[in-house]
């Protein structure tokens, strides 16, 4: 029972635990490219929350949460959307609402573009943990109503 | 000619999962059709929208699945099935006929009345200096869509915390 509880059999625990950092990787990797190959802030938050998802429907729910904490996801998620109003609001400091105020740079390389790699990163932060404890919210609900039953 | 056939994959599918008895049945048979999309976009050349449509589509399906997968809500078969059939036809015989007449005034796929996207592409690459031009358009000439779209989607997170929530929530068995 108590085996069971702890989400599903060793062949998916395993090919989780080869997998699940590639995901990862590969999430940011879509994130910091996203002005340079198609993909972005919102593909890439998707696939890092993917990755998560996938730890806890192979290992349940505790060992997901113990990587990702809720109250460290709500302060991730408030944060990645207020790095994004921030960077709107320093464009006042050259004229007008969302300037791109930061050097160009060449276009192809990984340092260009401005402020478009850093409105990625904070679109991502806010995809990816807010879609997270939407699928953790409705989890945890689920238990919560299997138990009162 | 592929865009053609993937098109009708899709409506098959859409059709099965409205039919179909089975709910986790009809689960899968709307991720075929996600699937589908993501492959249409891919044709008409669209990659940025197609990873996004893909890797939604995986977590709307996880989700459904989790939600759907001990649940078997009955099936309504209403008795009225004439009347249901006949204001089905009635309905796709008026849609066709004004999309006969609406889809003639439009212009060819391509070639856009709005002239703006125009200036978007031949000025992007020196303007932001980002070589992916859609990131350089949601995120720089149309930055404002992308901050709305955001607080749609906190919204969104708050108002599940909201429903969901475990504190101050009244019991249903007292």
């Amino acid at each position: 029972m108590k085996s069971k509880e702890k989400g599903m059999t060793l062949i998916v625990k395993t090919v989780t635990r080869l997998t699940v950092g590639l995901i990862l990787l590969y999430g940011i990797y879509i994130v910091l490219h996203g002005h340079l190959s198609p993909g972005g802030g919102f593909a890439g938050g998707v696939i890092i929350a993917l990755s998560f998802i996938h730890l806890m429907l192979a290992f349940g729910r505790e060992t997901a949460l113990k990587k990702l904490s809720q109250a460290r996801a709500s302060i991730l998620e408030s944060l990645g959307a207020i790095m994004f109003l921030s960077i709107a609001v320093l464009g006042f400091l050259g004229g007008y609402f969302f300037l791109n105020f930061l050097f160009k740079g060449k276009p192809f390389n990984l340092f260009s573009a401005g402020i478009i790699p850093l409105c990625n990163i904070a679109i991502s932060l806010k995809v990816g943990v807010g879609l997270f404890t939407i699928f953790v919210v409705l989890v945890l609900f689920k238990i919560l109503k299997e138990d009162n039953e | 000619m592929e865009l053609q056939l993937i098109l009708l994959f899709m409506i098959l599918g859409a059709v099965i999962a409205v039919e179909i008895e089975d709910l986790l049945s009809s689960v899968i048979a709307v991720g075929a059709v996600g699937l589908g999309l993501s492959l249409a976009f891919l044709i008409l050349k669209a990659p940025d929208l197609a990873i996004t449509q893909l890797v939604v589509e995986i977590l709307c399906l996880i989700i459904l699945i989790r939600a759907t997968i001990k649940k078997d809500l009955p099936l309504v078969k209403d008795g009225r099935w004439l009347f249901n059939t006949l204001s089905t036809l009635l309905f796709i015989a008026f849609f066709l006929i004004f999309a006969y007449f609406a889809l003639r005034e439009l212009p060819r796929f391509g070639y856009p009345l709005m002239r703006v996207a125009k200036g978007y592409i031949s000025s992007g690459p020196e303007k932001t200096g980002a070589a992916n031009i859609v990131a350089a358009i949601i995120l720089d000439f149309r930055a404002y869509d992308t901050l709305g779209e955001a607080t749609v989607l906190f919204t969104a997170v708050m108002g599940v915390l909201a429903v969901m929530r475990k504190i101050g929530r009244i019991k249903d068995e007292k």
